[in-house]
């Protein structure tokens, strides 16, 4: 009988030679004023990986990305990124960090495209079309932010984070302020960018639905720590209907909400 | 292209709208002149009190024909901006000085703060003791007075510059001078202009006071002249010239807004 992988080995090795690296986060501690939010918080995360963080609000987990980020310092504990593998073109052993914010943080003073290439040298306006076009937004280049819906923001927002081709992007609830559909469709583009570029994504949300469709693994935080730390084996593309993915969904669900599992009886 | 656009009749109807919409903001104006002519010619307004429209007009005639009155109001002109430019100046910088630099903000800001709360006009007998009444008092007075709107607004314009571009701003490597250029700057002019407005309509009015009191040239210094002799015209040709000189004063600063704001849909020019 052949041996079989699952998707996850499969994908795992596929990406072996992408352009993520990989997040060691070591006995991290962070207090706000005496509050402790984050307690000898561990986590490792390979390179290549989709890891979504779920969890109450104020539970940390944004305050988690933001230090993976370098925008808040731990008082103890350390994080490190791993390498840039060395066949990655144009990488000086720096990984590339990109943050995606809740709100898309464009400027409104600068139209879309120059939005894109904030930062960046001329020479890159072709490569910032082409991203812009990427996320379906080609057409609206030399339009004001204002101008767009919140969804194309993100996208913009989006674009702006991949033609710097990010070795690890966090994703700070990027999609919690849209509507329904245009976050399934989001969710849709955000996978696909992934699965085509091999960046390492953390994802944080409060949305399970959302952290299962589109994770490899789904880190749950309570009480500064990790609570849950499930791998999602569900075959990508991923339905949202199936059993699988239901079943999955309502589990991390029921742990999030503390809800004691209807457990069949004995007797 | 929908059906409205394409019919033209459609286009001739919306024509005397638009006229309708330019010409409503001048009908209130049009309508006192009319009363106030009508009162001069029945003689319910004496001459010696306000001289009627035609009056007026007349002197204006006869004043811009001597070019006695172009001589004066390229005199308050200059002097106007003359003080707007340096007080408006030292204001930017200081305001930007204050409000990016802690121990700027500390050393000056309460300074600033105990001066701006003396009226600039209340200086006038101090300054004319100082400066005589030449051009210097004038630009001394117009420059104090310009200088608080713009100082204040400056500073409060960096200040609430948001949080999150700014964050945003540093996560994409900008930092020092290209993230002032980027961020800082373009985030505190909507404040910064709105300073610009208030200090272009103080310019008028602290120069009116600073012309009628100490002066031998300019609008002011007409106006007082004018009384000297009972001439109500010339007085309320001088009048008008004041309010003229803000009203473009003020189109200038609107115009600044609509071009360096036009990404903001609040100062998008209406359409």
């Amino acid at each position: 009988m052949p041996v079989t992988f699952s998707s996850r080995e499969i994908e795992a090795g596929e990406r072996r030679w992408s352009r993520g690296v990989s997040v060691a986060i070591k006995n991290v501690s962070i207090a706000f004023g005496g509050r402790t939010v984050l307690e000898n918080f561990d986590v490792e995360i390979p390179a290549g990986e989709f890891v979504a963080i779920v969890g109450r609000s104020g539970c940390g987990k944004s305050t988690l990305l933001r230090s993976v980020a370098g925008l808040e310092t731990p008082q103890s504990g350390t994080i490190a990124l791993g390498n840039v593998a060395e066949y990655v073109a144009g990488h000086n052993g720096e990984p590339d960090v990109r943050v995606m914010f809740q709100d898309s943080r464009l400027l409104p003073w600068r139209r879309v495209l120059p939005n894109v290439m904030l930062g960046l040298e001329p020479a890159l306006i072709p490569q910032a079309r082409k991203v812009l076009a990427q996320v379906g937004l080609g057409e609206r280049a030399n339009d004001w932010p204002a101008t767009l819906s919140g969804g194309q923001r993100q996208r913009v927002a989006l674009a702006r984070a991949l033609v710097h081709d990010p070795n690890l992007l966090l994703l700070d609830e990027p999609l919690g302020s849209l509507d329904a559909l245009t976050r399934i469709e989001m969710q849709q583009l955000i996978e696909d960018v992934w699965r085509s570029r091999g960046f390492t994504a953390m994802l944080v949300t409060h949305d399970v639905a959302e952290a299962v469709s589109l994770a490899d693994r789904v880190i749950l935080i309570e009480g500064g720590r990790v609570a849950l730390d499930e791998v999602v084996n569900i075959p990508r593309p991923r339905t949202r209907g199936s059993a699988r993915f239901a079943a999955l969904e309502e589990r991390i669900l029921d742990r999030v909400l503390q809800r004691r599992p209807v457990v069949e009886e004995p007797w | 292209m929908n059906e409205r656009q394409k019919n033209p009749a459609m286009n001739t109807q919306l024509r005397p709208s638009i006229l309708a919409k330019r010409a409503l903001p001048w009908a209130v104006p049009i309508a006192l002149l009319i009363v106030w002519q009508w009162a001069s010619s029945v003689g319910v307004l004496p001459s010696r009190f306000l001289p009627s429209p035609r009056a007026v007009v007349s002197s204006f005639i006869a004043l811009s024909a001597s070019g006695e009155l172009w001589m004066h109001v390229r005199v308050s002109t200059l002097r106007a901006l003359s003080g707007f430019v340096v007080g408006g100046g030292v204001g930017l910088m200081l305001g930007l000085l204050t409000a990016s630099l802690n121990w700027a903000e500390i050393l000056l800001d309460t300074t600033i703060q105990m001066v701006r709360n003396v009226p600039p006009l209340a200086l006038i007998p101090l300054v004319i003791l100082w400066f005589g009444i030449d051009e210097s008092a004038k630009l001394f007075l117009v420059s104090l007075g310009v200088f608080f709107p713009v100082y204040i607004n400056t500073f409060h314009g960096i200040r609430s510059v948001d949080r999150g571009l700014l964050e945003m701003g540093r996560t994409y490597g900008l930092s020092g001078w290209s993230l002032y250029r980027e961020i800082i700057l373009p985030g505190a002019l909507p404040s910064i202009l709105v300073g610009v407005r208030f200090s272009l309509g103080l310019m008028w009015v602290i120069l009116i006071v600073a012309e009628t009191i100490s002066a031998r040239s300019g609008i002011g210094y007409m106006t007082m002249n004018a009384r000297e002799f009972m001439q109500t015209d010339v007085m309320v040709v001088g009048i008008l010239l004041y309010a003229i000189l803000g009203k473009l004063a003020d189109l200038l600063a609107k115009g600044l807004e609509r071009y360096w704001l036009r990404w903001n849909p609040a100062y998008q020019a209406a359409r």
